[in-house]
């Protein structure tokens, strides 16, 4: 077979037309656009919720058996800590609380605010600071701002903002920047667990989680044994990330609905890419009938056919990467809080998508093609 | 014609399409000798059966029975892919339509079969330019897209497309169906001086009786039966 001739005339036959191409590879690339959308949008919300185990920063994470979200952890006794320093492969424990408060901003308004209590001594999960110094956490009243999107919530704040918390004065003494921000779009403050313990209303147990720095991953399972061993559990970050997002994706209505509009968009791009494709085959079919006439095998029309579909796909699943990221980079520009995240996960997803499609409408040609009788050419 | 080799035997040929009441054959029973350097005209009203009979003697239309031995080959007993090769190294065809690829230039439209011979691309092109002028298609017309040809262009790049592989069989499906009287007629003439030689047959499809003339046998069909093979003496 002359595979550089056929390819030639399989790819002059298609973009002969430009018109017809260009349709061909919106349709391809509107499948992928559609696809990268939603993939990006769930991937988006599924990490920012995990953003406090993201942030954070530790190696292990140790909490009660029945957390499932970084969100509603249940407070743990002392002991826990204690337990936790007392293990072998344990390098340091630090306790560290995650909560909510209500802020009285100077204008009488109330913002809803995260809380996250640090380690007095360690400051175990401290945020990166961009203005100000870490030390001055410890000043009376000190609680460190991110500089987020959400930040403005708080008015134009800056360093020696007051504002009441629980009755309570605070005073920014800082600014820190996170890798990532919170899914519900509050403002996130940062102090020392003992002012966090302090100033918010606690139950009896106040430790969220008891954050590890480990020896060496070697010592993770004898690590997880020995905590569950205590009734409670010790989950790796991406451990505690993953029944993050399983709690997201399946056990809110949030990621169930978000992903099954990833898969309607699926199949909606599958449809649109499939029939521009099919039609675009069953516009040819003549040409093919004359080309069988002439003398083409059967193996030489389903490469020109491949050869097609498969230019189509890839073409296409570029023009849709371009048209997602510009539109999730200008997303982020106008829109701070926009949680698309394009990766090299859901690129490779919808790369994934784009070879399904081209072999669906490769097959879908090859079989109407193949089923062309070279006579109907001369019929006319 | 006894003196003439045979290029196509033609041996009880049925073909039907449909079946029960709805069943037709538009060919029956039909058997034939064609030669070399024959330029045979297949004549008679629509629906005689004649593209039907075209379709079967050139291997694109499988019939229900009887044989078709070209160049000593019997053509139906070859599987899809070796008939389809055997086609594209014996049989030329130029299609009522012509069914040329309207955004390929005329160049490309005729190195297509020499691309599926697997000759390189420049090659083909070179000898696709050969052809053409064979055609007596002006060159300032081989870089065109065939859309933009006229159709006794159109009908000239068909032709020269057909001749690409040197084919010793010609079938040409109602060559001036779409042409002027004069286009049709100096078509037929370019086929008959330039193409038709001592080794080669040209089929012909027509109902045009402006270019009977041109034949070298005329064979009438009517019912999907030959009811009258005549050699027409004119030539």
């Amino acid at each position: 077979m002359n595979l550089k001739g056929l390819g030639t005339i399989a790819i002059k036959l298609l973009t002969g037309d430009s018109g017809k191409f260009f349709t061909l590879i919106m349709g391809v690339g509107f499948a992928v656009f559609l696809m990268l959308q939603m993939t990006s949008v769930f991937f988006g919300v599924i990490a920012k919720s995990g953003s406090t185990i993201y942030d954070t920063g530790a190696d292990m994470w140790v909490m009660d058996k029945s957390v499932d979200n970084s969100k509603d952890n249940i407070p743990l006794p002392d002991y826990v800590l204690d337990y936790a320093r007392s293990l072998p492969g344990v390098l340091y424990a630090a306790p560290i609380y995650v909560g909510a408060g209500t802020v009285k901003l100077p204008n009488g308004r109330y913002q809803a605010v995260d809380i996250v209590g640090l380690d007095d001594v360690s400051l175990m999960g401290r945020p990166i600071m961009i203005k100000g110094n870490i030390n001055d956490i410890y000043s009376s009243y000190a609680f460190i701002a991110i500089k987020d999107a959400d930040l403005k919530k708080l008015g134009n704040v800056h360093i020696g903002s007051t504002f009441e918390i629980n009755d309570h004065k605070g005073v920014i003494v800082g600014f820190g920047k996170n890798p990532m921000s919170g899914l519900f779009g509050n403002p996130t403050l940062y102090t020392t667990y003992t002012r966090a313990t302090e100033d918010l209303p606690t139950t009896r147990f106040t430790i969220s989680y008891v954050l590890l720095k480990i020896k060496s991953p070697k010592y993770i399972p004898e690590i997880k044994k020995a905590i569950d061993k205590l009734g409670y559990r010790a989950l790796t970050s991406k451990e505690f990330t993953k029944v993050n997002a399983h709690f997201y994706t399946f056990k809110t209505g949030f990621g169930m609905n978000v992903l099954i509009m990833t898969l309607v968009s699926f199949i909606v791009g599958l449809s649109i890419a499939g029939q521009t494709f099919y039609t675009f085959v069953l516009e040819n079919l003549e040409k093919f009938g004359a080309l069988k006439a002439i003398g083409a095998t059967r193996k030489e029309l389903v490469f020109i056919i491949v050869i097609q579909a498969v230019l189509v796909g890839f073409v296409g699943y570029g023009v849709g990467v371009l048209l997602s990221s510009s539109m999730i980079a200008l997303g982020h520009l106008k829109i701070p809080n926009y949680a698309a995240m394009l990766g090299y996960g859901n690129m490779l997803a919808a790369l994934v998508m784009v070879v399904f499609i081209t072999a669906f409408a490769s097959f879908l040609g090859v079989r109407k093609v193949l089923k062309v009788e070279a006579f109907e050419v001369f019929r006319g | 014609m006894d003196n003439k080799k045979i290029s196509i035997r033609v041996q009880n040929l049925t073909k039907c399409f449909g079946s029960g009441e709805a069943k037709t054959c538009a060919v029956k029973n039909v058997s034939l000798d064609i030669y070399y350097g024959e330029m045979l005209y297949i004549v008679g009203p629509s629906g005689s059966g004649k593209t039907t009979f075209l379709s079967l003697i050139s291997g694109v239309l499988r019939p229900d029975n009887g044989k078709v031995i070209v160049k000593d080959t019997d053509i139906w007993s070859l599987d899809t892919d070796s008939l389809a090769r055997f086609r594209l190294n014996n049989i030329g065809f130029v299609f009522q339509d012509y069914h040329l690829f309207p955004r390929l230039s005329v160049l490309e439209n005729v190195a297509i079969p020499l691309i599926l011979k697997g000759e390189d691309w420049n090659k083909a092109i070179n000898l696709a330019k050969e052809k053409l002028q064979m055609a007596q298609l002006p060159e300032s017309k081989y870089e065109l897209p065939a859309y933009k040809l006229s159709g006794g262009e159109q009908q000239r790049v068909a032709i020269a497309r057909a001749l690409a592989t040197n084919p010793t069989i010609l079938a040409l499906d109602e060559p001036t169906a779409a042409l002027d009287g004069d286009t049709g007629k100096k078509v037929m003439q370019l086929i008959k001086e330039r193409m038709l030689t001592p080794e080669r047959t040209i089929l012909v499809i027509t109902h045009d009786s402006r270019i009977f003339e041109d034949a070298t046998r005329i064979v009438h069909m009517e019912d999907g039966v030959i009811k009258e093979a005549s050699l027409n003496e004119i030539h």
